[in-house]
């Protein structure tokens, strides 16, 4: 603690001796930001909240006329909007199922000592580090059927990944997998470096086996941060909609952030659309409140 | 006293300035149009106006898939970016009620373009609401759907031979949609990687409609009726089922992967060898006949869409007319650029260039059906096409198309009648909810 409010006066005092005090701080750095946060966050988000209410649409010069929750109303009862939340859920408990599954078990393998472990490392990682289009448009040839190396390498002919409706949707969230596995590898790496080796010692001594040690030392000192790898994922997968878009139309694959586009960018029924992307924020946050409260269950254990 | 020296003078320098640039600008006009050859052609024609006239055009463009969002975005702000905008032609409804495009119904009448226009451009480039005789658009670019096909295919000996065997009539452009149908039969060889045809089934913005009203308005049957907006009745008509079971036929002779394909694919099946016969716009078609983006340009040839079973013979429309933005700053100027263009001379240089010139001389004329193997088709098409709803809800009712057409088409469940029911249903509701009908 100590240290810490000398390096903290040190800073204030390097910060004052170059003329910076703290209130030229917070008018320089902190004001503005706020400000910042206000006009084109908070601001907007309050202005489309009321226009969840009307009718408007922008495609037109006509006056935005109040209608109540009427838009709510149309959407919760649109069998459509239920099939692209349904097709949603799916993708997400999919994807960041395989994530978890993929990055923590390459974390594992990774946590040994093995040779060129850094540059293996680095090379996981590229994926992530790529634009979402390119990835979709990369991934799009790779399962093309006619000349995808996909289906050559596994023998599998013509078979239409993107194509065939019950098909899409796995292909979405395998490129996704794919694409975001080394980020839960990355956080699980950390993770698991950070688990003391006495723990691991003293199991070997009480002559504990693998699954056993897995179970009792490894899982419970990581899932903390898989949580937060989790919580990430959840948020990012939910709001996926470069990858889908570029890869497949098929509407077993229309993702609730595609349906929300196109009725408000192609459509134009921009009151409605701003309804239902306040439908979709608050589902992501109540999913993301009970993360984060079995989060801090885990943490208490 | 040297400070307010100061600031006088660069006070009169701001003002000068300003007066400069605002001079600078009256003499130039943007365009804002999709990223294809004919914005490229329409440049080439800006530029030989910027030679004529001083005032310099700018042919601003955006890939397809943004076109619609970002025009309507900057209409929707009001902005001023745009001088003039090449709109789909469903657009004439949202751009004239929003208040987006200028009349254009005094220009229109004051050069006869009625008698100037091939009727069908006129109609649906240009006017709205049908029949009403307001103009929002001048004719600018001429398109429908039509056909390329591998003639190397079509006129091996062997082939024909064996097509004759199984069908009982000569391999040849298929005289109706049966033929279509049997020719893309014969050549779907999955094991050769060779398929039958290749149609649009993108389900992302017009494809789906554009595509499967060449089989609609051949087989006889209609989208609705466009001036009470009745759809029941209409769209799920005996005629249309039928063309809707012909379309999805049609899909399971396509090459594999086949249920997100639009122009560019559908000219890559013709050049990547995949398919016997593709449809596009013929606007796609200017690369099929080039050696450098068709290593088959000498062996494609180009139909139009042939008739259905009843004789009908209809295309559905592409091709786009040229408005005047409302917000724009220099009205006057771009009112002289289409005074310019609606000329006899610009539009037989449009036409020399590659644009579709939608006059109808230059169409008839010997010189324009002879300029390309595909024009004489194109000409012929462009009298007997039909399109889209262009009422300001066209998006929506495009996208309860797509919902519902699109499965059916690629192999979904249910019949060709259930799904057109749910169709006339959905537009129903929507006509309702913009109080066309009751």
């Amino acid at each position: 603690m100590a240290t810490t409010m000398i390096t903290t006066l040190d800073r204030s005092s390097r910060a004052a001796a170059r003329g910076l005090s703290d209130i030229s701080i917070r008018n320089l750095f902190i004001i503005p930001t706020i400000l910042f946060l206000i006009v084109f966050n908070i601001f907007p988000l309050i202005y489309s909240l009321g226009y969840s209410f009307t009718d408007f649409r922008a495609s037109t010069n006509a006056p935005a006329n109040f209608v109540g929750l009427q838009n709510y109303r149309d959407l919760l009862n649109d069998p459509y909007v239920w099939s692209n939340f349904a097709i949603t859920a799916k993708y997400v408990i999919i994807s960041v199922a395989g994530q978890l599954f993929v990055g923590f078990g390459v974390a594992m393998l990774l946590n040994r000592d093995i040779p060129m472990k850094g540059l293996l490392t680095t090379l996981l990682l590229l994926p992530m580090m790529l634009s979402m289009a390119v990835v979709g448009l990369f991934w799009k040839l790779l399962y093309d059927p006619s000349f995808g190396i996909i289906n050559y390498a596994l023998g599998l002919g013509t078979f239409e990944w993107l194509a065939d409706p019950k098909m899409a949707l796995y292909a979405v969230a395998l490129t996704d997998i794919w694409m975001w596995s080394p980020f839960v590898m990355l956080l699980s790496l950390a993770g698991l470096s950070a688990v003391p080796k006495h723990l691991y010692e003293a199991a070997a001594i009480d002559r504990a086996g693998p699954f056993y040690t897995f179970f009792r030392i490894t899982l419970p000192l990581v899932a903390p941060i898989l949580m937060i790898a989790v919580i990430f994922r959840t948020m990012e997968a939910f709001k996926t909609f470069d990858l889908a878009y570029i890869l497949t139309s098929q509407p077993t694959a229309e993702l609730i952030s595609i349906r929300l586009y196109k009725m408000a960018f192609q459509e134009w029924q921009t009151g409605r659309s701003c309804a239902m992307a306040y439908i979709v924020l608050i589902m992501v946050l109540a999913i993301t409140n009970i993360y984060v409260k079995y989060l801090n269950k885990v943490k208490e254990r | 006293m040297r400070k307010i020296v100061t600031s006088v003078l660069a006070g009169v320098g701001l003002a000068l300035a300003c007066g400069t640039s605002v001079h600078a600008q009256e003499k130039s006009l943007t365009i804002f149009w999709a990223e294809w050859d004919p914005a490229n052609y329409l440049q080439e024609l800006g530029n030989e106006y910027e030679k004529e006239t001083g005032v310099k055009i700018t042919v601003e463009t955006t890939p397809w898939s943004d076109f619609q969002t970002k025009a309507f975005t900057e209409f929707n702000a009001h902005g001023d970016a745009y001088d003039l905008v090449v709109g789909d032609s469903q657009w004439l409804g949202a751009g004239s009620t929003g208040g987006h495009y200028v009349d254009l119904t005094d220009f229109f009448n004051k050069h006869k373009l009625n008698d100037v226009m091939a009727p069908a451009t006129v109609k649906y480039y240009a006017e709205y609401p049908g029949n009403s005789g307001k103009y929002w658009a001048i004719p600018l670019e001429g398109d429908a759907v039509g056909w390329s096909y591998r003639k190397d295919w079509f006129e091996d000996p062997k082939e024909k031979e064996a097509f004759k065997a199984k069908y009982g009539y000569d391999l040849d452009v298929p005289k109706d949609f049966k033929a279509l149908r049997d020719i893309a039969e014969f050549f779907y060889r999955p094991d050769q990687k060779k398929y039958g045809i290749a149609i649009y089934t993108d389900n992302s913005y017009d494809a789906m409609a554009m595509g499967f009203e060449n089989a609609l308005f051949s087989y006889g049957g209609e989208l609705g009726d466009y001036a009470t907006y009745k759809v029941d009745g209409h769209i799920n008509s005996e005629k249309a089922v039928a063309a809707l079971d012909a379309y999805r036929e049609l899909y399971k002779f396509t090459p594999p992967g086949w249920a997100k394909s639009f122009f560019v694919e559908d000219n890559q099946a013709i050049t990547e060898n995949l398919a016997a016969m593709s449809m596009n716009y013929f606007a796609f078609f200017p690369s099929l006949i080039n050696e450098a983006s068709n290593p088959n340009a000498k062996n494609t040839g180009f139909f139009a869409n042939p008739p259905g079973p009843n004789g009908d013979q209809f295309a559905a429309l592409g091709g786009q007319g040229i408005s005047i933005v409302s917000y724009s700053q220099k009205q006057d100027e771009a009112m002289k650029f289409l005074e310019w263009f609606i000329k006899d001379e610009t539009q037989k240089k449009w036409a020399a260039l590659g644009g579709y010139t939608c006059s109808a001389a230059v169409l008839k004329s010997p010189e324009f059906q002879s300029a390309t193997p595909y024009n004489k088709a194109f000409y012929e098409t462009m009298f007997k096409v039909k399109d889209f709803w262009a009422v300001p809800e066209y998006a929506e009712l495009l996208q309860q198309l797509n919902q519902r057409i699109y499965p059916y088409v690629i192999g979904g469940p249910g019949t060709a009648k259930e799904t057109l029911d749910a169709l006339a249903a959905d537009w129903n509701a929507t006509f309702k909810k913009y109080g066309r009908v009751q």
